[in-house]
């Protein structure tokens, strides 16, 4: 009997170090990842000074001419980000708002489903969506875009994240008491008074942890702005013309063949190195909102 | 402020009350309209494509004859190796954090770290696969790598999910396990384990839906655009029978030979693109759908 229970004490204790080593391999993808960037950043750093490569105003790194600029290529990330939320956030609010304040249950359970699908689609195929539909649409309207612009990704970008936003914004206002709501409707208020002046202020830290995912979503997107933005690294604020993003020259260089250890391999890790630190910050930044208002309503 | 000001308030308050549910209403169904769209219109440029040539061929130079054959067979040795990889590690994670976890700062640790890797952008783990598995582990521009990148992409998710569906399964469950004598392990394999079991497959699935559209992180390690053969198949008709070196043969999959074809010039490798999309919406939507019915069935099915 002794014998059979510290048998079965071992086994426990061996299952619960397997299961504690898996939980830990999130820890080891994370310093892979951070290790892998600083080694090659580094490599990359011997060769080009930090100076430049925060204030050159060109990137140029396959030309004999070589510059570093990174601001070029985050020019273009800031561009189409700025573009996507501007058609992201006001659609994904009023969304949120409607569903949660306005709709019937019964519409609310069919519907947001059925926008989440929106995230869903492979952002390859809203690739093909912008440079094939909406491209063509805009040029009818702005007969000076050209084919390859950061106004029509950045537009689909934007349609690709209004379910982010929408179904987070959504999930933090209904978790808003009703007692607040009935409060504000026995002094008279109307629904869309108790949406802006109650329920939105109340989920605020909640709404605002959704609007950060979708500009780190947008940041880190790479299919759509690799097919349908351009190549071209340019310091301009412009939407009509090529663009290239962080992530889209990424994809470019991989595209080609290009060695371990040359410039150009590097390039892409210290480019990835800047991603990954501007979109860490923002990610811990949501976490820590998300978390405030669990604490408040729950 | 006098009575007449006062009803003239009231009745604009009223006036933009219902302005807001029309505007709600019509930008939700705006929203709804885009999606069709889309959809309609990849239908429209791609419908004439699709027929069984276009999944028994390989990719050709010209637009009539290439086909998706190398890149579906791709898709699903990626997916294979990727659920294969990533479930059991996942399962077993979230089994630890929502089971086993004491409530100190590695915990902590862990969980903040998961969150914030569920939103890291898939080209790092593209960088990842690259630097770790291609180059210092010199597993190539293969099969494998592919796999092994994608699963750590969905590891975070399996994780969160799992932790959602045993976070569901009520405490009374755990308790009467304990009443007559079983082991915690006992407890989590028996009970707990199998109740969650609906939940972490609509997790896993939905995980997977999201696997099969990557491109940016598979385009990273080096999988080919362009490819006219298939890897190594599992099973061959010599001794042992089961091979493995496919494993190590490079690869192409759905959404780059897509992305391939829409980065070309030629009007006719666009519909191949729409084609190709057709079936790759086709199957992520197919496997949401499977998860929405899972979902459902047991939600209704199992009542504590």
């Amino acid at each position: 009997m002794i014998l059979l229970r510290s048998r079965s004490l071992v086994r426990e204790k061996c299952v619960e170090g397997a299961l504690f080593l898996s939980a830990l391999l999130s820890i080891f993808t994370t310093l892979g990842i951070i290790s892998i960037l600083i080694f090659e950043t580094y490599e990359f750093f011997k060769k080009v000074s930090i100076f430049d490569f925060l204030t050159d105003r060109q990137w140029t790194p396959m030309f004999v001419d070589k510059h570093f600029g990174i601001l070029s290529l985050f020019a273009g990330t800031f561009l189409t980000t700025l573009i996507a939320m501007v058609v992201a956030i006001p659609i994904g609010l009023i969304c949120a708002v409607f569903l949660s304040e306005y709709a019937s249950n019964r519409m609310r359970t069919y519907v947001k489903p059925i926008l989440e699908i929106l995230a869903a689609v492979p952002t390859v195929v809203y690739g093909y969506f912008a440079l094939l539909f909406v491209t063509p649409l805009l040029q009818k309207l702005i007969p000076d875009l050209a084919g390859f612009n950061a106004l029509s990704p950045g537009i689909v970008m934007g349609i690709m994240i209004i379910p982010i936003i929408s179904s987070l914004s959504e999930d933090a206002m209904h978790a808003v008491p009703m007692s607040l709501r009935e409060g504000a409707y026995a002094l008279g208020a109307t629904r869309l008074q108790v949406a802006l002046r109650v329920v939105l202020p109340a989920a605020l830290s909640g709404i605002t942890a959704s609007l950060i995912l979708g500009i780190s979503r947008a940041i880190g997107e790479t299919m759509i702005v690799a097919v349908a933005a351009g190549q071209q690294p340019r310091l301009t604020l412009n939407p009509l013309v090529p663009i290239e993003t962080v992530t889209a020259y990424i994809v470019q260089v991989s595209l080609g063949d290009t060695p371990a250890g040359t410039i150009e391999y590097q390039t892409i890790f210290a480019t990835g190195m800047s991603l990954f630190g501007v979109t860490f910050l923002l990610n811990i930044l949501s976490y820590k909102l998300k978390k405030k208002f669990r604490e408040a309503y729950e | 402020m006098n009575e007449k000001q006062r009803v003239n308030r009231k009745k604009l308050n009223k006036s933009l009350d219902k302005l807001f549910l029309i505007l709600g209403f019509s930008v939700t169904l705006l929203a709804l309209g885009i999606l069709l769209t889309l959809i309609l219109d990849i239908v429209q440029d791609g419908w004439g494509r699709l027929n069984l040539d276009f999944l028994t061929h390989f990719p050709s130079r010209k637009p009539q004859e290439a086909g998706i054959l190398s890149a579906w067979v791709g898709t699903l040795w990626i997916m294979t190796l990727t659920s294969v990889i990533a479930f059991p590690l996942g399962v077993m994670a979230g089994i630890y954090l929502e089971e086993y976890a004491p409530q100190n700062r590695i915990t902590n640790l862990i969980e903040i770290n998961i969150a914030n890797l569920a939103g890291v952008p898939s080209i790092i783990y593209g960088l990842l696969g690259l630097g770790l598995f291609v180059r210092f582990m010199h597993m190539g521009r293969s099969v494998i790598s592919g796999g092994a990148t994608l699963a750590l992409l969905i590891l975070p998710m399996i994780i969160l999910s799992t932790r959602e569906a045993l976070r569901a399964v009520p405490f009374s469950i755990r308790e009467a396990a304990y009443a007559i004598g079983a082991t915690k392990w006992q407890t989590v394999r028996h009970q707990v384990l199998p109740s969650a079991l609906p939940g972490i497959m609509t997790g896993t699935i939905l995980a997977m839906s999201r696997a099969i559209g990557e491109t940016a992180p598979l385009i990273m390690i080096g999988a080919l655009t362009y490819i006219a053969f298939l890897p190594a198949p599992p099973l061959q008709s010599q001794f042992p029978f089961l091979h493995l070196n496919g494993l190590f043969d490079p690869f192409t999959v759905l959404p780059i030979q897509i992305f391939n074809w829409v980065s070309r010039p030629q009007k006719g490798f666009f519909e191949d693109a729409a084609a190709g999309i057709i079936i790759l919406l086709g199957i992520a939507f197919l496997m949401n759908a499977v998860a929405i019915f899972l979902r459902t069935r047991y939600q209704k099915k199992i009542r504590w």
